[in-house]
């Protein structure tokens, strides 16, 4: 494996725009590391080295021209397979868009590329969005570079294997329930989940609207805090996105700390379906924080509880509804015959696979008229009480701390046919979401029965995004000098080519 | 409340989802179970409380009403599973709305 | 069908409603910056927002938000201080993302009413709301023998019309009307047309769709304490339909009732050639379209000072104009309502303000051009001939330069291009010989070919004088005056 490969985004960055290696050696680099590891990792859905090397190219043409480089200039980012990008398919990890190559690009990956990244991929995903290990992608699971038996977790699996195996430094995901801190938990990296309508969805496939969040992956706590810069900000596009600077997420980054400062623990995420090395770590990470002066308290949030229930209610409505337009018309897949009934049904019927099918006819139910209220209408309700716990508990504390999932990494195939046990991995990161709040899973160790990483989450309210940079970076810098070296070094999944 | 396999299938048709009797057999009671379980929001007291569907607390996002440039007809059309007459192809539609 | 109208109306009492989309004119989509054309050519006025493509998001036209306040207050609605945007789910080809961004529980206008002037009197027509949404796309069916679903083989779809804004306009139901309901139906379509014509805020032409009538109308026992079960028809695309359709279907319903049937709750479709309804989608199985708010676009909340001032804004409404016109002009309200039926008020208006007085402007536009109007299928105001021709034309009458069988002629010169009247009175010769002496050659002509005449005019017999005056007309192609040729020949004979 290249040494190039194991380079933060950052130093790459400076390297390239000093002229110290070509955009387009490390675009080759990440290619054949690419080439060398994902017949077994799975990340990828689709490269097109020529296109990556081209895009490459481009960056060190301009800075020989003396032209201004991008934050991100030269910088290889795998992309979620759900985000629009021109020239490459967009399949969102279903049958029913295979071979579909969207006609416009997305304002996130558009900002990417005005940046000077290099979109290396697009990655593998659930279906959809909808899943917590990416064994709901219509085109076959991606692996854990920790453990290839192991999931990466999802939606934005493959994203996070990417990034864990050296594949790309930094990676766009999107967080709907958890998509990318949980993913990122269970590899040993960062996401980050920025406060909703802090950047674009437009050409962002939807899943559930009110709840959907584009964000970054990076394998240290700057790199994400770089990509979530250059990819955030208001889109006029976007009737949903916020006319706000962009926190200070960078200038947060490279400055960790956290004395002073108010931690609370969520009381409620822990106890029975918590993995005991994954409360182990917490507890240490809590340890920690104490130690950097930050004075930590238990905060009760009690209609968390409910957040579960309310998100499978709210989020398979919107999806209901969101999916609907792929009915083999204008784009996609189309099968069958007799009507355009009979065609659409059978369509989505060949093209969806089993967990989008349960969410559709779950909303459907939610928003039947005569079931709206009990279900649709609750679970909007319990989203307000959900909030006022939230602004209950930051009127006590800067921060809210809990594990982003209640496991590590699970087997591939243990819940794939186990919706309930399935849905459980987003416990930890669901409330953020219907809150619309920032929240990051950061890297804090293995858990020792099995090895395999756990993250530590911590959220802040909307708009404080760097808040969370922050908090990461103090954690991030104290536990790598604990240990001596970066968490991912030892990963074993991966034989190194 | 229980969701029968009938209810079930007759969800699948609202959702335009031609579905087997397999697909039914396996998927009708998972859908029992997850419906039971979300049901757990109708016991928080919800009595006055106002429902929340978007939590930026945003009004009033407007466009001007200026052109923007739009896709060509070839862009538009790049997907379609059949084209005639510059106009997507579709099958006999049954029920007129 | 073996009840007349006039039976049913002695047996029932007829109430109807009305349902009207209107096509707003602005320039572009309700939700994206597409422009909104008629007649272009398939797909090319569409982009990744009104094709519902993966990923695309919406964003409120705000002109579209102003002319539906402005269609709100015009018709004394209230407007809403905080309204959103819904999803109306149904899977339909013509429908991109198979479902419409409409308004449900939340519109942003409601509870007005329209004054419609009938047979002299005034009906309150009461306005339940006025909502915005998009419009879908547009089918052409192929295959089947009349061009409609029915035993089509496939469909072609073109999105150009798609995210066009549409308002949606419900009145409340409208009992009472008895024999009149057809004729009310139809008055408040043309009102309604009129309001929102003077607003601009849609060019309302319902040959090309801009705005659809959908009409829902029941029928109940006369004295009977609840109303009927009403049906929907579409395809309502005049407004003589819209008053042929009320009709035939009150006559329908009557005949299904005296049978012993029952009225089915369904929808209708309305055909032009023969003036009937046929069955269409059935209404006892109601769709749900598990309506909920949508979640991309965020809450409307037009505030008090924009509303104010729209409504400063807004211009003189038909009936502001209504009454300024019958006391100006002196008319009769049902003078006034021939004219709005003939759809001749603005061009009335415009010949008075180029200088004709109001009975002359009244006299050609409702006489002659409406005649001419009605031969060759036109509106009045469509004829090639405008408001300041027709004042100059006045004027030559009132000179005595044209009389009125010369001026039908200048008119007909005018409306097949062939210039002004002034170019068409040169052109054609057609000036009232007003030199007397002209007219003498003719005058003496007459005399002397008609002897028995002139002994009956010398014998006292004066009116004989008006075989005399015939042949001077015919000699001079009518291009004299009358009475002055009548007065020549008794000159003459004295």
């Amino acid at each position: 494996m290249s040494e190039l490969t194991t380079k933060t985004a950052a130093e790459l960055a400076a390297a390239v725009s000093t002229g110290e290696i070509s955009a387009a050696e490390v675009t080759r680099a990440h290619l054949d590391r690419i080439a060398a590891v994902d017949d077994r990792v799975k990340a990828f859905l689709h490269v097109n080295p020529e296109d990556a090397l081209a895009q490459a190219r481009d960056v060190d043409r301009r800075r020989a021209a003396g032209e201004p480089l991008g934050a991100l200039a030269g910088v290889p980012v795998a992309v979620k397979d759900l985000f629009t990008t021109v020239g490459a398919p967009a399949t969102c990890g279903s049958k029913i868009l295979e071979g579909w190559y969207p006609p416009y690009e997305s304002t996130v990956t558009r900002r990417l590329r005005d940046a000077g990244a290099v979109l290396i991929g697009k990655t593998n995903m659930d279906e959809f969005a909808m899943g917590s290990s990416t064994e709901n992608s219509g085109f076959g699971p991606s692996h854990n570079p920790w453990n290839l038996a192991k999931v990466p977790g999802g939606s934005s699996g493959g994203s996070a294997a990417a990034v864990a195996a050296y594949e790309a430094p930094l990676a766009l995901g999107t967080d709907t329930g958890g998509s990318i801190r949980q993913p990122a938990a269970v590899c040993g990296i960062v996401g980050v989940k920025p406060t909703y309508g802090g950047n674009s969805r437009y050409g962002v496939v939807a899943f559930a609207s009110s709840l959907d969040t584009p964000g970054p992956f990076g394998r240290t706590v700057l790199d994400a805090a770089l990509l979530h810069e250059a990819m955030s900000g208001h889109d006029p596009c976007d009737s949903t996105s916020i006319d706000a600077p962009v926190p200070p997420v960078v200038e947060a980054a490279r400055h960790g700390d956290v004395a002073g400062l108010r931690i609370g623990i969520v009381s409620e995420f822990s106890g029975d379906g918590y993995q005991p090395g994954v409360m182990t770590r917490f507890t240490e990470a809590v340890e920690l924080l104490e130690s950097l002066g930050a004075k930590v308290t238990e905060i009760s949030c009690p209609h968390f509880k409910y957040a579960l229930p309310a998100y499978y209610l709210i989020a398979p409505s919107e999806v209901s509804s969101n999916l609907a337009r792929f009915d083999g018309m204008r784009y996609g897949l189309r099968t069958g015959g007799g009507s355009a009934e009979e065609v659409m049904a059978a369509t989505r019927a060949a093209g969806f696979g089993a967990e989008v099918k349960r969410r559709i006819m779950l909303g459907t139910y939610a928003l039947s008229s005569g079931y709206y209220d009990a279900y649709y209408g609750k679970a909007q309700q319990v989203r307000t009480l959900i909030i006022r716990d939230f602004d209950n508990a930051f009127s006590q504390v800067d921060v809210l701390i809990s594990p982003p999932t209640p496991t590590t990494a699970f087997d591939i195939g243990e819940r794939a046919d186990d919706p309930m046990a399935m849905y459980l991995a987003d416990l930890c990161t669901i409330p953020s979401n219907l809150a619309g709040n920032a929240a990051i899973s950061v890297p804090i160790g293995l858990a020792p029965e099995d090895g395999l990483p756990t993250g530590l989450q911590v959220m802040a309210p909307p708009l404080a995004d760097d808040r969370l940079y922050r908090v990461a970076a103090a954690v991030e810098a104290a536990f790598t000098e604990r240990w001596g070296h970066p968490l991912l070094t030892e990963a074993k999944g991966l034989v190194t080519a | 409340m229980p969701i029968t396999r009938d209810e079930v299938a007759h969800l699948a048709r609202l959702s335009r989802l031609a579905l087997s009797d397999e697909e039914l057999d396996h998927l009708a009671p998972q859908l029992d179970q997850i419906i039971a379980s979300v049901a757990q929001v109708q016991e928080v007291a919800a009595d006055g409380i106002e429902p929340t569907t978007h939590a930026t607390g945003l009004t009033n996002v407007f466009r001007a009403d200026e052109p923007v440039s739009c896709l060509t007809p070839e862009q538009a059309l790049s997907g379609a599973p059949a084209v005639e007459l510059q106009r997507f192809k579709v099958p006999r539609i049954l029920v007129e709305e | 069908m073996t009840v007349t109208y006039e039976e049913a109306l002695q047996k029932y009492e007829p109430v109807f409603g009305l349902e009207t989309h209107v096509e707003l004119g602005t320039l572009t989509k309700m939700f994206c910056g597409c422009i909104t054309t008629f007649g272009a050519e398939p797909n090319t006025h569409t982009c990744p927002v009104c094709l519902g493509l993966p990923g695309s998001l919406p964003v409120v036209n705000e002109r579209a938000i102003e002319y539906t306040i402005k269609i709100g207050l015009a018709l004394n609605c209230s407007i809403a201080a905080w309204c959103r945007f819904a999803r109306k789910n149904y899977f339909y080809p013509d429908m991109p993302k198979n479902f419409q961004i409409s308004q449900y529980d939340e519109p942003l206008c409601t509870d007005g009413y329209l004054d419609v002037g009938i047979g002299g009197k005034t009906v309150r027509v009461g306005i339940e709301r006025v909502h915005l949404e998009e419009d879908t796309g547009k089918s052409l069916h192929v295959g089947g023998a009349t061009g409609r679903i029915q035993g089509a083989e496939y469909s072609l779809v073109d999105y150009n019309r798609a995210g066009i804004p549409l308002v949606e306009i419900v009145t409340k139901p409208v009992p009472g009307t008895r024999f009149l309901a057809p004729e009310v139906a139809k008055a408040y379509v043309t009102e309604l047309r009129d309001v929102l014509r003077s607003l601009d805020v849609s060019d309302v032409r319902m040959e090309e769709g801009s705005m659809r009538c959908d009409v829902n109308t029941s029928i109940s026992l006369i004295g009977s304490a609840t109303w009927g079960t009403r049906t929907e028809t579409k395809n309502v695309n005049s407004l003589r339909s819209v008053e042929r359709a009320v009709r035939s279907e009150i006559e329908r319903q009557a005949w299904v009732l005296d049978e012993g049937g029952r009225v089915i709750q369904e929808t209708r479709h309305f055909h032009e050639d023969s003036g009937v309804t046929t069955s269409g989608r059935s209404k006892e199985e109601a769709q749900d379209y598990r309506y909920f708010p949508e979640p991309d676009l965020v809450p409307v909340a037009p505030d008090a000072d924009w509303v104010e001032s729209i409504r400063a804004s807004l211009p003189e409404l038909p009936s502001a104009r209504r009454a300024r016109l019958i006391d100006s002009w002196s008319l009769s309200e049902l003078d006034f309502e021939a004219l709005r039926n003939a759809g001749a008020l603005e061009a009335v208006e415009a010949t008075v303000a180029a200088g004709a007085s109001p009975a002359d402007a009244r006299k050609w536009w409702l006489g002659e051009l409406a005649r001419r109007a009605n031969d060759a299928g036109l509106e009045v105001s469509e004829l090639p001939i405008t408001p300041a021709d027709v004042a100059r034309i006045a004027a030559l009458v009132a000179a005595g330069t044209l009389n009125d069988q010369l001026a039908r002629q200048v008119i007909e010169g005018v409306l097949d291009g062939e210039g002004t009247p002034d170019e068409v009175v040169a052109a054609r010769g057609l000036a009232v010989v007003s030199d007397d002496s002209a007219l003498l050659a003719a005058v003496d002509e007459a005399i002397a070919a008609n002897p028995d005449v002139v002994a009956r005019i010398r014998d006292g017999k004066v009116q004989a004088a008006g075989v005399l005056v015939g042949a001077v007309m015919k000699a001079t192609r009518g291009q004299a005056d009358a009475a002055r040729v009548k007065d020549l020949i008794l000159e003459r004979l004295a």
